[in-house]
């Protein structure tokens, strides 16, 4: 294992005190939980507040997308372990103006017990919290079963309409329908070429088979469904796009916003070469892309792989991804 | 003796803490089977945490509450409330009592049990720490005899429920999306869990003689 690590014990709080110090315009540290990233600009009066949080590993997410237009406050855990119910308590109030906080996270049994007590405990500070569960996996779960999809790269387009959507001034209620709203028009699927490793275990996770590639594979290295020989890079593309256009009924004229992330260890040129493929096959399918977002958006220590993401855009959800939005992962000018 | 004291008696809550720290490296790796690897290095880290703040003067009850305090504000992931609420409600139900007997230490058992429901969606065959947890608490209340016999029933109970886990399909959490993949790899959960309930009745045992 080849890392620049000190102790595995301390490479959360070290990471975090170098990423609030590398962009200390957007974000600082919670001044009482060292575990919480909080934007510059929140809380903001009038506004609803907006909450997200997660096991560490993904950089930038989930703390770079905290931000101006995004989300308020990160609660950080240990890597590949969702935050504790107190880290996202304290983002909860630190989100908050008095107007609500909507806590976005993704669906894994941890994340979904921790924010459960946190908004309990918020509850009693009269704070209230509503939420919006990601589960944008597709291969993680039968459609008829979608409650229990997993989140991953997805989030990143929910937390953006969320934002903007939050941004102008609209209640809780409107702010949580619209980023349900985008997260039931987004589907994402990852393929994962090798395998990651925690380095408190020293070891790989898990074993992908020298010329196999993991198809449905979760972005902590959860075993994919099915495991095939590994393809050309246009035939990865291809079955990637197959999976996620199988549920969104796209028709010529549709907009949609694609997403394609690294999963850490990729070269970001390969992730171009998956994106050639799905935007010529857009392209001929007549299916305009708005915003395309190339890169190690939403990783998974250095595994070898990537996620794509396909978002389908009505009216309000393209004229909410053409707002600003300033954060360390992610900058949209208008 | 019928039982032990409850104060005084936090060095039991310390000695769980070294099982767990001794079995890190197991943990994680049957979790990074199925799972993604990290139960072991969490635990480990909780667990230290609050070994270091029991003191020998605390009481078996305030043992057990210091180490659900760490793991609910300190740990995160499904352990932390899952067992911070176990260990909690442990503390309330033996509370400001003198002696841990036979009748306090069902009751104990019986508050873990109901509060892992609670906070957990899990039920008994969904391979979950419940497959230790419950067989153990039902083996404690319906075994005949003394506080010890109990407790070896006990654990027999505990370590039979971890092993039932290997042939699981996983039902919640995250192995649960593997389907029959996840079969054939004890749960970790229900790993530590017979852990815990083994060092804490031998704990006792030590302590009865």
């Amino acid at each position: 294992m080849q890392r620049f690590i000190n102790n595995p014990d301390d490479l959360v709080d070290e990471a975090v005190r170098g990423f609030v110090k590398a962009h200390r315009d957007l974000v600082a540290l919670h001044p009482d939980n060292a575990r919480v990233v909080v934007s510059r600009t929140a809380p903001e009066c009038g506004r609803v507040g907006l909450v997200t949080g997660g096991g560490s590993g993904h950089e930038p997410a989930f703390m770079g997308y905290v931000g101006r237009h995004m989300v308020d406050a990160v609660a950080v855990g240990e890597l590949f372990s969702s935050p504790t119910a107190k880290s996202f308590y304290d983002a909860i109030r630190a989100a908050d103006a008095g107007n609500g906080v909507c806590v976005l996270y993704g669906n894994y049994a941890g994340d979904n017990m921790n924010v459960k007590m946190a908004a309990r405990m918020a509850a009693k500070d009269g704070i209230e919290v509503r939420t919006v569960v990601a589960n944008d996996d597709v291969c993680s779960a039968p459609l008829e079963e979608r409650e229990k999809r997993r989140g991953v790269a997805g989030e990143i387009l929910m937390w953006r309409a969320g934002g903007a959507r939050a941004a102008t001034g609209a209640s809780l209620e409107a702010v949580q329908a619209t980023a349900q709203k985008a997260l039931d028009a987004t589907r994402s699927v990852g393929v994962g070429l090798a395998p990651c490793t925690l380095p408190a275990n020293g070891r790989p996770n898990f074993e992908i088979a020298p010329g196999t590639m993991e198809v449905g594979i979760g972005h902590h290295g959860e075993p994919g469904m099915e495991v095939v020989d590994l393809k050309a890079a246009d035939a990865v593309a291809d079955d990637m796009l197959d999976i996620v256009l199988a549920e969104q009924n796209l028709v010529a004229g549709d907009t949609v916003s694609v997403l394609v992330s690294g999963l850490g260890a990729t070269p970001v040129n390969e992730l171009y070469i998956l994106y050639d493929r799905i935007a010529t096959r857009l392209d001929a399918m007549n299916v305009e892309i708005m915003q395309p977002l190339v890169g190690n958006y939403f990783t998974s220590l250095e595994m070898m792989g990537a996620t794509l993401t396909v978002m389908k855009l009505d009216d309000e959800l393209r004229a909410l991804l053409a707002t600003e939005a300033s954060c360390p992962g992610l900058k949209v000018t208008p | 003796m019928s039982g032990i004291r409850n104060a005084n008696n936090a060095a039991i809550v310390r000695e769980i803490a070294e099982c767990i720290i001794a079995n890190k490296a197991y943990l994680s790796e049957i979790d990074g089977r199925i799972g993604d690897g990290d139960h072991g290095n969490n635990m480990a880290k909780g667990f230290a945490m609050a070994a270091e703040r029991i003191s020998d003067d605390d009481s078996l009850a305030d043992g057990l509450s210091t180490l659900s305090g760490v793991l609910m504000t300190e740990i995160g992931g499904s352990m932390g409330p899952l067992y911070g609420m176990m260990f909690e409600d442990m503390a309330e139900a033996i509370g400001d009592e003198s002696m841990v007997d036979a009748t306090q230490f069902q009751r104990m058992l019986e508050a873990g049990q109901e509060a892992v429901i609670s906070i957990g969606s899990a039920h008994v065959g969904d391979k979950t720490l419940l497959d230790t947890l419950c067989p153990a608490t039902e083996a404690f209340a319906n075994t005949p005899g003394n506080f010890q016999a109990r407790l070896e029933a006990m654990k027999a109970a505990a370590a039979e429920g971890r092993d039932s886990t290997r042939d699981m399909i996983a039902r919640v959490g995250r192995s649960s999306r593997l389907g029959e993949r996840s079969r054939g790899v004890l749960d970790a959960g229900a790993t530590s869990c017979c852990m815990i309930l083994c060092t804490l009745a031998d704990g006792i045992i030590r302590r009865l003689a």
